[in-house]
């Protein structure tokens, strides 16, 4: 009887993994939340807008195009399952809801390509209504043809902070501003990895054009002070350091903040795969070998979820650990593909690190956040409160300071404060970031409705 | 290094927290030892319920004591713990358990417990959200609920602020009686010594007890907790089915943030050798749905995690508390089945008293270690006289 | 009709009607519920904690910011739940009539 193999996100990853399954005889299943295939950096817009490739994915509409025909010619070959919450993963099967229908799928190999999502510092009023991550404002444009606002600060850092900016811009939305908090020196000194991918550097440098044409002020080396609002009416400016030391103020009524991505590890966690605290990313990545096997038999990573190395990295991780997988499970493998996958993966393991050396995570403002700056938007815990439990009650550890802080406790479950958390810990704490540690997995990975339906009644299509 | 008080306890959970608490009070010098964080185990994932109504007559001197300790945490503590006495209501499916319910209420008068059992239009009048399979409502009005994350680490840190030396991160692994008392020694080679030493820790006691030949079945077994995300503060008590059936045993709490503790059911599995325990996602499944039936209300709402931990059981569902039979000036207090928070400080409170007094008023007899050997050495003598001609 | 988001592309939709705090507004098809609230309005909710109205945050179903109360008692998150005609959001839930949750 043929394997089953579970494809967990039809992204650029969980496409590519699919594809190579099918090529090799398969007929994987292939679950998303979404409805539609894409993931997040080639989220396809709803059927019947008009926007057309170019219009939406610029310099990628070539990729995008690719992506998606692949995942319709894939359609008849896989079950397809979109709407679909993987919301707890147990030794060889996986639970999933889609509305208030559930089920238990056994697997044989599960591959988990979970994508990404914005690494956030906090900053004195980003609670305030109108603040979106970088990503949120992409696919706000991307996916429903809207900014976030009429007068969009973008702050953060990240290639991703220079692009949103560009596509706001051509789209014909106002950017009041670019504040990026690094400096063209730490640009410089990234050259050398950045070079690994030409022509994804030349793209960089094309975004820079379109914002300099369109005279968007953009300020480096800046470092945030605040997102000034108001309780009921929400953004209403932006006021940042520059790199001079002068203070500088922006209006607007809206702010995308980001600095860089976050593996969604979540899944690959409830798996029981092992992590280990990565020291050039300062932070904890589940463990995979070079093809994506975790230390769980049967359980494979791969794309942004895992390691983030972009969307061209990921297709190619993708098709790498389907090939794993297919291996393991006894079938043949066409090793040569999975070299060249392999070498090419290299480059862009190279590149994210240049990216890293460009745009890197200000760790050192966790340390200086004002107390009253909100870290847990979803329980509204400021940082003076986690900092109290540290002093008062010697928590020094993530879980411990989230038993007595609510840092983390919320619906979100840490996406968006865990690591600015550890950051506010381990500096009031005075210890290494890696000792405070990280936050549990706990399912569901997302809010699960408590009126499931009493049996497991759930089709996978086709 | 070698450090010495009248007392060590082993264990730093809601009993050893609390104990060494009721001992400085008292004057004795204390260490307590936990091999991780105070308050890590089961008396930090357990459901938070404050509750003396449902236990063994026998336990409810020590609860009685422990709710007048929660009542007064705030002050006696210096630090909030969140005790809500908003009271504690149990409800039934099943008529056999109605008739319970008042037989309950009768007996448990006598022990200070003042019950009021509700049933028909009386019952939805006072509780209207409920589901329309209950059949009856048992309140105990002064029961209530706290914050288990706060509670033990709370009560450590009002020891050590009067005195009482806690030493987390230390794991005991040996136990022995000397001349003048008893030498415990860590893992790491650090030893205590005292003249007196009360083993509470939790699902690992048995490792020491059984050092003195009082070995104590314990089963280790994982609550399965979850918790909805925050909503209107409507529901202001803890309340829980009192069923034989294990699928409909559930149990809430609404905290005044607005999320809901959701818990019961079969437990899950937990490995006190590797400290885990885990929610069976087929457990999650089958509490949302009785909860739906319990509280339709809860039907739009979400679970936004689980989490479980380990907590440990003995056969008969009743703790050990009290001194050894092997060994003098040994104590035990574990295996408290599920229910041992908040008994915890009135425990506490009389290992105190005992240890440093020689005697309670609270009758232990029926939670002596020595009914587990009473029980094996009876089961060798049927085997014999079976055996012999 | 003034929002927090503005419509800068795919203005030509067809439009339905949509209820928001007992108020008509007009979303267009293919709208995510976050964005048929957010094109007429400035913001989803009421933090529980009292640091203010929220609008919603990373817009792809990851921070659980913008989950809504609809008018008969639901939870719905309004970025990933597509905007369907005749539905009834509460997004200020102490001026709606009470009802909204929990339903007896």
């Amino acid at each position: 009887m043929a394997a089953t193999v579970i494809v967990i996100g039809a992204g650029p990853a969980g496409v590519r993994a699919a594809q190579a399954l099918v090529e090799a005889g398969l007929r994987p299943v292939v679950i998303d939340e979404s409805r539609r295939d894409g993931g997040q950096i080639y989220r396809r817009q709803p059927e019947g807008f008009t926007r057309t490739y170019d219009t939406l994915y610029g310099t990628e509409a070539q990729r995008a195009r690719a992506l998606h025909e692949a995942f319709d010619a894939l359609r008849p070959h896989i079950d397809h399952m979109p709407d679909t919450l993987v919301w707890n993963v147990a030794p060889n099967a996986v639970h999933v809801v889609s509305g208030t229908h559930h089920r238990e799928l056994a697997f044989d190999a599960l591959i988990i390509c979970s994508g990404a999502a914005d690494r956030v510092m906090p900053v004195p009023g980003w609670h305030h209504a109108g603040t979106y991550s970088l990503g949120g404002a992409q696919v706000a444009l991307k996916s429903q043809g809207c900014a976030i606002g009429s007068r969009v600060v973008m702050m953060g850092t990240g290639p991703l902070l220079y692009l949103v900016a560009a596509q706001y811009v051509k789209a014909g939305a106002t950017v009041s501003a670019v504040l990026d908090t690094s400096t063209f020196a730490q640009r410089l000194r990234a050259l050398p990895q950045l070079l690994a991918i030409p022509s994804t550097l030349k793209k960089g440098i094309a975004l820079m054009g379109i914002l300099k044409d369109a005279r968007v002020p953009i300020h480096r080396g800046i470092t945030p002070v605040e997102v000034r609002g108001t309780p009921e009416r929400g953004v209403q400016a932006v006021r940042v350091t520059l790199a001079d030391g002068a203070m500088l103020e922006v209006e607007c009524d809206a702010v995308a903040l980001g600095y860089h991505l976050r593996s969604e590890t979540q899944l690959a966690d409830l798996a029981g795969c092992e992590f280990r605290f990565d020291h050039a990313l300062q932070q904890w990545l589940p463990v995979a070998d070079e093809d994506g096997r975790s230390n769980v038999r049967g359980v494979y990573l791969a794309g942004d979820g895992a390691r983030v190395r972009g969307a061209d990295a990921a297709e190619r991780a993708g098709r790498l650990a389907a090939l794993a997988a297919i291996k393991d499970i006894g079938m043949t493998c066409n090793e040569d593909d999975a070299n060249k996958l392999r070498t090419q993966l290299s480059r862009f393991t190279r590149f994210a690190a240049g990216l890293r050396t460009a745009f890197p995570w200000p760790a050192r403002f966790a340390a200086t956040l004002p107390d009253e700056t909100i870290v847990c938007r979803c329980e509204a815990v400021t940082a003076g409160e986690l900092r109290r439990v540290v002093n008062d009650m010697g928590a020094k550890e993530a879980n411990r300071a989230k038993a007595f802080s609510r840092v983390g406790m919320g619906r979100c479950q840490g996406r968006f404060c865990a690591h600015a958390g550890a950051e506010v810990i381990a500096a009031q704490a005075r210890v290494p970031l890696e000792a405070v540690g990280r936050l549990r997995g706990q399912a569901p990975v997302k809010p699960l409705p408590m009126a499931l339906a009493p049996h497991e009644d759930m089709e996978t299509s086709e | 290094m070698i450090e010495r008080a009248d007392v060590i306890v082993i264990g730093g959970g809601i009993v050893g927290t609390s104990t060494a608490f009721f001992l400085r009070r008292r004057k004795r010098s204390v260490i307590l030892l936990e091999r991780g964080l105070t308050g890590q185990q089961a008396s930090g994932v357990n459901f938070g319920g404050v509750r003396r109504q449902g236990r063994a007559l026998e336990q409810l001197a020590m609860s009685n004591r422990a709710l007048d300790t929660w009542r007064r945490s705030r002050e006696l503590l210096g630090e909030d713990v969140e005790f809500l006495p908003s009271g504690h209501t149990r409800v039934c499916y099943h008529a056999h358990d109605a008739e319970y319910f008042h037989r309950y209420a009768a007996d448990a008068r006598a022990y200070g417990l003042d019950l009021d059992v509700l049933e028909g239009a009386a019952l939805f009048r006072r509780f209207p959200f409920l589901g329309r399979d209950v059949l009856a409502a048992s309140i105990s009005p002064l029961d209530g609920h706290a914050n288990p994350r706060l509670a033990a680490p709370a009560f450590g840190r009002a020891a050590a602020r009067l005195g009482a030396r806690i030493v987390e991160n230390t794991e005991v692994v040996r136990v022995e009686k000397e001349a003048g008392g008893f030498r415990v020694e860590s893992a790491t080679g650090d030893v205590y010594r005292a003249e007196q030493v009360l083993i509470c820790a939790g699902a690992w006691a048995n490792a020491l007890s059984t050092q003195f030949g009082e070995p104590a079945p314990l089963t280790a077994r994982g609550p399965q907790m979850a918790v909805t995300e925050p909503v209107p503060y409507v529901f202001q008590f803890s309340m829980g089915v009192y069923t034989s059936i294990k699928e409909e045993s559930v149990y809430f709490r609404q905290i005044p943030r607005g999320n809901i503790v959701l818990g019961g059911g079969p437990p899950g599995p937990a490995d006190a050798g590797t400290r885990r325990a885990s929610v069976l996602p087929a457990n999650t499944v089958a509490q949302m749905a009785q909860f739906c039936r319990m509280v339709p209300a809860m039907r739009p709402l979400h679970v936004i995690r689980v989490w479980s931990g380990v907590e440990s059981y003995l056969p008969d569902s009743e703790p050990v508390i009290g001194p050894s039979t092997k060994a003098d000036g040994l104590f035990y207090a574990f295996g408290f089945s599920g229910s041992g928070f908040q008994i915890g400080p009135g425990v506490g409170e009389t290992l105190a008293e005992l240890l440093d007094s020689g005697s309670t008023p609270v009758d232990l007899t029926s939670f002596s270690i020595g009914r587990f050997q009473r029980a094996s050495s009876t089961h060798a003598e049927s085997v014999t006289s079976e055996t012999s001609p | 009709m003034s929002g927090r988001f503005v419509r800068v592309a795919e203005k030509e939709r067809r439009t339905f009607g949509i209820v928001i705090d007992g108020r008509r507004a007009l979303a267009s098809e293919g709208d995510t519920l976050m964005v048929a609230l957010l094109t007429s309005q400035e913001d989803l909710r009421d933090s529980e904690f009292g640091d203010g109205r929220r609008a919603g945050f990373c817009v792809m179903g990851a921070c659980q910011d913008c989950w809504v109360w609809t008018e008969a008692g639901e939870r719905v998150r309004a970025c990933t739940t597509p905007a369907v005609e005749g539905m009834s959001i509460v997004t200020r839930l102490s001026q709606a009539e009470e009802g909204v949750w929990p339903r007896l």
